[in-house]
């Protein structure tokens, strides 16, 4: 096996190894039970006293949405309000201006909703007190949102039948001190001693061998890289993401990396078996999703480390593989790892650009945020797999002639709807987002905005068609990563996918929390003979399939015009 | 709905004061320790300090070797990759116009032998790094440019390679920038 794909496995396997004992320690958490890190409890009750909150008092899931949805519309105030005047706040070595009400809006949102979709570049585009404010905060935050609203689901099926789903607020800052920064501390500090920078100066001046003057961007990025991966959020510090030399400097942050945002994802769904005592269901869970993952993952590290067609036209050398917009120091094989994890589990960090990607490894990506739950994001995976778990059931329930059940509550007609609604969205927003693009730009070419219509494609043809429809997945999947050619920076695309990425994170958030109301509320039935199991490989493919069809069936045609019909073009 | 609200304007203001301002500054006071001390890796020649360790500059003359075509032509104050699909017509003409190019500076190599990285835009425009082939494949065009003997330059990029991490994971890889002054180093 050669040095790079064997890079990749000892990857996937360290995260495997960490991931196990976290997920008992994150259930160990969140039930309140005794842990290494107990000496955190005064500072968590100091939160709790300034913020005049009971950290136990419980909340029905009404209760839990509504404090859920509170307080991120304050955390979108602040955000929006410092992006708009950051220029004139402190922090700000660089000179750099405040951003446009359009840009603001989708930049407040798109970091409020765990996406990270950036329409900016952050050298220039934001401040430092802006990255430590608004980004890095909302990082933390909007990590914690997700992992707060998957408690409330692990309580919905913990006890028999119950109201009480424990306290969003004790969630939330749990979530925050005993697991988010403790290991945001470890990351971070693995970052600055291989070179990533931390103190807040600003560009250094250089004089380059060749005798070039240029300026090097730098500022205290390793603390939000950090959080970046570890909260499936994404965002970059620098333009390009953890392909700059300074955000991702060597392999060993490149695996740091990519441990630190599959990390959490896996380890919730360890915590989802032991905190409901059922770890068979969770390692049938888990086993899906690899299988998911292995899917995607697959065909794109053929692709990449095969290299590029029309470059092999050239007659150019491709040892390792394709190398457009990859870095020499991480290769093909380790880049074609990460696209992978970074679209089905919702970061979208990049360390290669996806828009050079080959076609295949394009419609993988887009496959992967399609359905958004191999792993998925930080807390919203296992809640956007929900999803697809009732529908499962309750198809599963009809072909085998017995009443739909999951876990001793009866699936009935009000949860399927919610399902359904929620399954349904996704391709929605993406399709009639992409739908309004391509109508836009044929009919408006010449538009007066801040990017005109017929300048926003980089590249022509059914791969110009990808670079749409990739904007609008990745806002609905909350996804983050893009095909970057795009020219999104003006008020077509700020503002679609403003309200895409609003749509795409609560309503898949609120969905699965009141099903799993529902269904805590009802009477427990007692698993017998006539129960359908839902922790066996049947089932678990059965789930696949449904998971499989619901992508295949709606995003076929979109995916044929755009990788698939780049593919046959030239391979 | 209001309860909720100044319970949330509150929660948010102290962890605010958590997130954005004391783990920032945690990180910082590690960052001091660490090699750099947080503001980035630099390195100096001749006590004047020319770039920094990790991120890549541009290299146009003969006698220096040459990292990857970049998209912003190594302007560190910003990044970015290309971002240009595999079935771009304009790009593949610019890969063609940059495979001339090369070949024009580096007689008697063959176009079969140039490896694509040495031609294609790296994902940040930054990449300080090529691969250990790339390196060599230009060691004719160095030596003759400075008058050294090949074997020299060639023992010289050698010298360079950095293993893959622990001898097993990742690739190999060449620092362009620390290879280029190791060169202007050798009398």
């Amino acid at each position: 096996m050669s040095t790079e794909l064997l890079g990749v496995l000892v990857t996937y396997l360290l995260t495997l190894a960490l991931a196990i004992p976290l997920g008992k320690y994150i259930a160990r958490v969140y039930q309140g039970q005794k842990t290494a890190l107990d000496f955190l409890a005064p500072l968590e009750r100091l939160l709790y006293r300034i913020s005049g909150i009971d950290p136990n008092r419980e909340m029905n899931w009404k209760q839990h949405l509504l404090a859920l949805l509170t307080i991120n519309l304050v955390w979108f105030v602040l955000a929006f309000v410092i992006l708009l005047t950051q220029g004139s706040l402190p922090l700000n070595p660089d000179g750099n201006p405040s951003m446009s009400p359009d840009l603001a809006f989708n930049t407040a949102i798109s970091f409020l909703v765990n996406c990270n979709l950036q329409h900016y570049s952050g050298e220039s585009g934001l401040t430092y007190f802006s990255q430590l404010t608004v980004i890095t905060f909302l990082q933390f935050v909007s990590a914690a949102t997700g992992m707060a609203a998957v408690v409330v689901l692990f309580n919905a099926f913990k006890e028999r039948s119950s109201e009480k789903l424990g306290n969003f607020f004790r969630y939330l800052v749990l979530s925050c001190t005993r697991i988010l920064l403790p290991l945001c501390l470890v990351i971070a500090a693995i970052l600055a001693f291989n070179g990533t920078p931390t103190s807040f100066d600003g560009k250094a001046d250089i004089v380059t061998l060749e005798g070039d003057s240029v300026q090097v961007s730098r500022g205290p990025a390793a603390g939000m890289i950090a959080i970046k991966h570890l909260g499936t959020n994404g965002g970059g510090w620098f333009g390009v993401n953890s392909a700059h030399p300074l955000e991702n400097p060597n392999y060993l942050t490149n695996m740091t990396e990519l441990v630190a945002q599959v990390l959490i994802p896996i380890a919730m769904v360890i915590a989802f078996g032991v905190y409901i005592r059922r770890k068979k269901l969770a390692w049938t869970i888990f086993g899906v999703m690899t299988v998911g993952m292995l899917l995607l993952l697959v065909p794109m590290l053929l692709s990449e480390t095969g290299g590029s067609p029309t470059l092999a036209q050239l007659h150019l050398l491709q040892p390792t593989g394709a190398m457009e917009g990859k870095e020499v120091r991480f290769g093909p094989a380790i880049s074609a790892y990460w696209s992978t994890v970074t679209t089905i589990i919702s970061t979208g960090s990049v360390n290669a650009m996806h828009d050079s990607t080959m076609p295949l490894s394009g419609a993988m990506q887009l496959l992967g945020m399609f359905v958004n739950c191999f792993y998925g994001g930080c807390g919203v995976g296992i809640l956007n797999y929900f999803i697809f778990l009732i529908i499962a059931v309750f198809i599963s329930g009809l072909m085998v002639g017995r009443t739909p059940e999951f876990l001793g509550k009866k699936v009935e007609a009000r949860e399927m709807k919610i399902a359904t609604i929620i399954a349904l969205l996704h391709p929605l927003l993406i399709l009639a987002g992409t739908a309004l693009a391509c109508f836009t730009l044929t009919s408006y070419p010449e538009a007066d905005w801040a990017v005109k219509p017929s300048a926003w494609l980089n590249n022509p043809g059914f791969h110009g068609f990808s670079e749409m429809l990739y904007e609008f997945t990745s806002s609905a999947a909350n996804n983050g990563s893009g095909f970057e050619g795009l020219g999104d920076n003006n008020v077509f695309w700020n503002v679609s996918t403003g309200f895409v990425l609003l749509l795409g994170r609560f309503l898949p958030i609120i969905g699965p929390v009141a099903i799993a109301g529902l269904l805590a509320r009802k009477r427990y039935v007692p698993e017998s003979a006539g129960t359908l199991r839902t922790d066996t490989a049947t089932f678990g493919f059965m789930t696949l399939a449904v998971i499989l069809i619901i992508a295949a069936l709606a995003f076929f045609p979109a995916l044929v015009l755009g990788p698939l019909a780049e593919y046959f073009t030239i391979y | 709905m209001k309860t909720y609200l100044i319970a949330s304007i509150k929660l948010t203001l102290v962890l605010l004061v958590l997130l954005a301002g004391v783990y920032p500054a945690l990180v910082a006071g590690i960052g001091k320790l660490s090699p750099g001390g947080g503001g980035g890796e630099t390195v100096s020649c001749n006590g004047k300090v020319v770039g920094f360790a990790n991120v890549g500059q541009a290299f146009t003359q003969d006698g220096y070797f040459q990292g990857r075509p970049s998209a912003v032509d190594y302007n560190a104050a910003g990044s970015a990759g290309s971002n240009k699909g595999p079935s771009n017509p304009d790009y593949l003409t610019t890969v063609q116009a940059r495979i001339d190019t090369f070949l024009a500076h580096n007689p008697g190599v063959n176009r079969a032998q140039i490896p694509a990285e040495l031609v294609t835009a790296s994902g940040s425009g930054l990449d300080p790094h090529l691969s250990p082939q790339a390196a060599y494949l230009q060691v004719a065009r160095v030596a003759q440019a400075r008058n050294l003997p090949e074997q020299k330059v060639q023992a010289l990029v050698q010298q360079h390679v950095e293993a893959p991490l622990l001898g097993i994971l990742g690739p190999e890889k060449v620092n362009v920038l620390q290879l280029n002054l190791a060169l202007d180093a050798l009398k």
